[in-house]
């Protein structure tokens, strides 16, 4: 087979992996999610556990150590069959806490401490760089196979660029498609489908090279049970220690792998999903070990004495003169490698950003939770990280040469994150495990890992010296690293294992007995033990009433996007029963607000930006036994009561509201009588008092003439007024004929500048438009819109009071509804001015008087309710901003 | 606190479910123990050839794990979707 059709074809999947993730994130972005977060491609997804290691390496495993390679798939079996015992918690606290990595999930339970999350994001980073490079590898190697392999006589390509390519390749598509949004809990659609598809890639391929072996080469089942009889491997030898142990480090690794808990919890946790791949990723794992050993026996006996059996899956169809099956096996193996590194990379820059990133950044900058624009620095940290986690990679590839057999990496790497297993487990059952314990075990254990197994792997003299494998750090028997404490002679793998994980184990049990919890840390260890019995419950840390709401609102645009956080605020608003965007700042909403930004941003960063906010990090453990005893008194008055106080509070908050409106109205009605008899007044005084000099006669003709024309206007402005006044008569009664038609909001924005420049010319605005999203046609009332854009226009000029005024103009289209917003750099409205403005003769200062008698906004808000649609104020956009939204089509029927 | 509250016997269909969940609590217990039988026989450097054998029945457990938990998942699904309240 030619090399470059092998790179043409390389590239051409590429390509279609790109367009998979590209139509699933245009999917998303539509709202039309179905099948992209069905249960099977969750289980497809969970298939990233099957890497290159297990594609290539299994059967290199398998020929050099029998059946040991099962336990690798074994362990994740026990662990999934037997999900109702660990995962359905992990899933339940990972969806209420909004996890969005382990080493967030650790630092939330401990009190949300960003120690234990530097702590296990420096472990995972550490584990997955061989892993990584290990991907790099095989690439690398199975490109070399089919490179060496042909007659044309090509040379070997240079390794290093192959790496380097794939590398580069790989960190483009993480950082398109895995770091393009921030809100949503950390899912990425495109990434999960690409997964999906690379899963199903790897599975044909493996049963496609089984099945010619087994039917194709050895003749049939029977033929080939013979065969392993007579092969090399026929007598395997299993060593119990080994057996059991990788059993286990197996089994925690699929719980503790960032890639796996990834996909298995962040991307999309969910218990009906969990439930089918309880049994059907056992079966993946089932039917991708299926046909490992007759290739191993298979290939052992064909290929030459000394071939690597680690590229058995290519080299044996290629041997036996199958191209094409040689090419299906080879996209296997790069879908097993370039998966794998691209959720890993992921979980690892998510890691990276929120826990070392973030936290440092805020250090150095406190204020600027407030105003800088955190989107950016989190995606620019994470692009960042992808790029370094990859880079990492690649060095430890070029480093290590690339020599070791494969499945050593991956298991020194299986054990570096079991070492997370003990805190974990220890977190989710144990309501006494501390965060100290915790600290203690992990370090523990990493300290261990790092010493007896990740050193000494580099080789006697290369990390560590010679002397120190022989006799321990100076001279120490009983400190060398592959016999600690004098048990010497121990496979070295399973005694790191058993080593790392007793002390790490027993640290965290010991420290955590003698030391006492922080507040946050106790509440957190109940929300994450007790997640079943209180679901979204539990006693809240932050008191009452202390946080600014525009103050929230502000922050949680910086993180989640102007749009997702008026959402947001409003439709709390609304379950609290009040109009607008600003909801109270109840304990409740508070921590729902920072489990929201929790998804963004993790746990331990989203407490800090809080507490910036409400003013105080932390509750005492008196304050906590007040909530403990007030709840446990509110649990014995009845639900009923409890429902019915609630919707009294909300009746009566309500009410209170009314009454505070109807209060200012009926001062407002008595100031409007008094306005309106001193607007018709004045011009009324003016007119009687030209018209008796007119009639006294005996007057030059300019003077006359002068006279007149002052009568004329003053005339005029009654008639405006009165207009004015008739026109919302006209329409809160809705009995105004609406002129429906097509027109183009552009040209209504035009229109509506030019008539509005009239409004105190004087003043020199900068209008920021964006003329493409505003060439949109609805069916509306043109005249009736102009007049309300007119309105806010001139209010905009009349009120604005910055020195270089500004007015923006934004022109949204979202499910059949337009929205035009008109938003000012001034002042802005006060709050507590916010509900009356629409309200009729509200005008909020006698600053400038400009003409009108404060009818403009209550007319606008009557026009827009004839036109179906509504006008309502923004808050927190820097100064005054108005939104008008309005359906794109308007039925005649509609007013 | 919940607990005390609950009844002491359970309605038939309620008690299949919580049994249904012991089920699912037990399988791993006895899929470890059928994955750790071949410590027992020990399969070492011998004469007699097993790799063929051992995987047999290796991949027979594994398939059985498979098609319990398939058997059990629906069930389970179906109890956490809903009716946590008829129990009590």
């Amino acid at each position: 087979m030619p090399f470059n059709l092998l790179v043409l074809s390389c590239l051409a999947y590429v390509a279609v992996l790109f367009s998979v993730a590209f139509l699933a994130e245009r999917r998303a972005a539509m709202g039309r999610i179905g099948w992209l977060r069905s249960p099977m491609i969750y289980t497809l997804s969970l298939s990233i556990y099957c890497t290159a290691w297990t594609f290539y390496g299994a059967v290199g495993y398998a020929a050099r150590s029998g059946l040991e390679f099962v336990t690798i798939y074994l362990g994740p079996t026990l662990v999934f069959v037997g999900w109702w015992l660990l995962l359905r918690k992990l899933v339940a606290i990972g969806r209420q806490q909004r996890v969005t990595s382990i080493a967030d999930l650790i630092s939330s339970r401990f009190g949300k401490s960003n120690f234990l999350g530097v702590v296990v994001t420096l472990l995972a980073v550490v584990a997955a760089t061989p892993y990584i490079a290990l991907q790099l590898q095989s690439v690398t190697l199975s490109f070399g196979v089919f490179a060496s392999g042909t007659p044309e006589g090509w040379a070997l390509p240079d390794r290093d660029s192959t790496a380097i390519w794939v590398a580069g390749g790989l960190a483009l598509f993480t950082i398109l498609f895995g770091t393009r949004n921030l809100d949503a809990k950390e899912q990425h659609h495109g990434v999960v489908l690409a997964i999906a598809v690379e899963a199903v890639v790897k599975l044909v391929a493996l049963l496609a090279v089984g099945v010619f072996v087994v039917w194709g080469l050895a003749g049939g089942p029977v033929e080939l049970f013979q065969r392993i009889e007579a092969s090399p491997i026929a007598d395997w030898e299993l060593q119990p220690g080994r057996w059991a142990g990788l059993l286990f480090v197996s089994g925690a690794a699929v719980i503790c792998l960032p890639r796996m808990f990834q996909v298995m919890i962040v991307e999309d946790g969910e218990e009906r999903h969990m439930a089918r791949a309880s049994w059907a990723f056992p079966l993946y794992l089932l039917l991708m070990s299926l046909f490992i050993v007759p290739i191993a026996v298979i290939g052992l006996e064909r290929m030459p004495e000394g071939a690597n059996p680690d590229m058995f899956m290519l080299t044996l169809p290629l041997a036996e003169g199958q191209g094409a099956l040689a090419m299906l096996a080879f996209l296997g193996g790069f879908s097993s490698a370039t998966s794998m590194v691209i959720v890993e990379s992921i979980a690892l820059a998510t890691m990276v950003s929120n826990h070392v990133v973030m936290p440092i950044w805020l250090k150095l900058r406190p204020k600027a939770a407030m105003s800088g624009d955190v989107r950016r620095i989190v995606i620019l940290s994470r692009r960042l990280a992808i790029v370094a986690v990859l880079t990492l990679g690649y060095l430890y590839y070029r480093l290590s040469g690339g020599s070791a057999a494969l499945a050593a990496i991956g298991l020194i790497a299986f054990v570096g994150v079991a070492q997370v297993l003990p805190v974990l487990v220890g977190g989710l059952y144990w309501r006494g495990a501390t965060k100290t314990g915790a600290a203690a075990g992990l370090v523990t254990g990493f300290a261990v890992w790092i010493y007896t197994l990740y050193l000494p792997s580099f080789g006697p003299g290369a990390a560590l010296s010679v002397a120190v494998f022989e006799q321990g750090p100076g001279g120490i028997g009983w400190l060398r690293p592959q016999a600690l404490f004098g048990v010497a002679g121990a496979d070295p793998l399973l005694h790191s294992l058993v080593w790392s994980l007793a002390l790490n184990t027993a640290a965290f049990c010991i420290v955590s007995l003698f030391t006492f919890p922080g507040p946050v840390e106790r509440m957190q260890g109940v929300a994450f033990v007790n997640v079943f019995d209180a679901e979204g419950g539990g006693p809240q840390g932050w008191a009452r009433g202390r946080a600014e709401p525009e103050a929230l609102l502000v922050m949680t645009q910086r993180i989640l996007g102007n749009e997702a956080a008026l959402a947001l605020f409003a439709t709390e608003a609304r379950t609290q029963g009040k109009d607008g965007y600003l909801p109270d700042a109840t304990p409740d909403f508070v921590a729902g607000l920072e489990r929201r930004l929790a998804g963004s941003v993790g746990a331990a960063t989203a407490h800090a930006m809080i507490s910036q906010i409400v003013g105080r990090a932390t509750v005492s453990v008196e304050d906590l036994m007040a909530v403990a005893n007030e709840t446990a008194q509110i649990m014995e008055y009845s639900a009923q009561l409890e429902t019915q106080r609630e919707e009294l509070t909300r009746t009566a908050r309500q009410l209170r509201e009314a009454n505070e409106k109807l209060t200012q109205l009926s001062v407002q009605k008595d100031a409007f009588l008094s306005q309106i008899s001193h607007e018709l007044r004045t011009p009324m005084t003016s007119i009687r008092a030209f018209s008796e000099i007119l009639t006294e006669g005996d007057l030059p003709p300019e003077m006359v003439a002068n006279y007149g024309r002052i009568i004329h206007e003053e005339a005029i402005r009654l008639t405006r007024l009165l207009d004015d006044l008739l026109d919302l008569s006209v329409l809160e009664n809705g009995s105004v004929q609406l002129n429906l038609g097509l027109a183009n909001i552009q040209q209504l924005i035009d229109r509506a500048l030019a008539s509005a420049s009239h409004t105190r010319p004087e003043r020199v605005f900068v209008i920021h438009r964006d003329l493409p999203s505003e060439n949109l046609f609805v069916r509306t009332d043109a005249d009736r819109l102009v007049q309300v854009f007119i309105n806010l226009i001139s209010n905009a000029r009349k009120y604005c009071d910055a020195a270089a005024p500004e007015l923006k103009i934004t022109v949204r289209q979202k499910s059949g509804r337009v929205s035009v917003d008109f938003a000012d750099n001034g002042s802005g409205i006060p709050k507590q001015s916010q509900a009356i403005i629409f309200e009729k003769f509200a005008r909020l200062t006698d600053q400038t008087r400009a003409g009108g008698a404060g009818l403009g906004l209550a007319i606008c808000r009557e026009v827009m309710a004839n036109l179906g649609g509504t006008i309502t104020y923004l808050p927190g956009q820097g100064g005054a901003a108005f939104r008008v939204m309005l359906p794109l089509r308007l039925e005649q029927k509609a007013a | 606190m919940k607990r005390a509250r609950s009844p002491l016997f359970l309605k038939r269909g309620s008690y299949r479910k919580r049994r249904l969940r012991d089920g699912a609590r037990m399988l791993p217990v006895f899929g470890l123990f059928l994955l750790l039988l071949p410590i027992l026989w020990a399969p070492a450097e011998t004469e007699a050839t097993d790799t063929a054998r051992d995987g047999l029945y290796l991949f027979a457990v594994w398939f059985g794990l498979v098609v319990v938990a398939a058997l059990l998942a629906p069930g389970l699904a179906e109890e956490t979707s809903g009716d946590e309240g008829e129990e009590r």
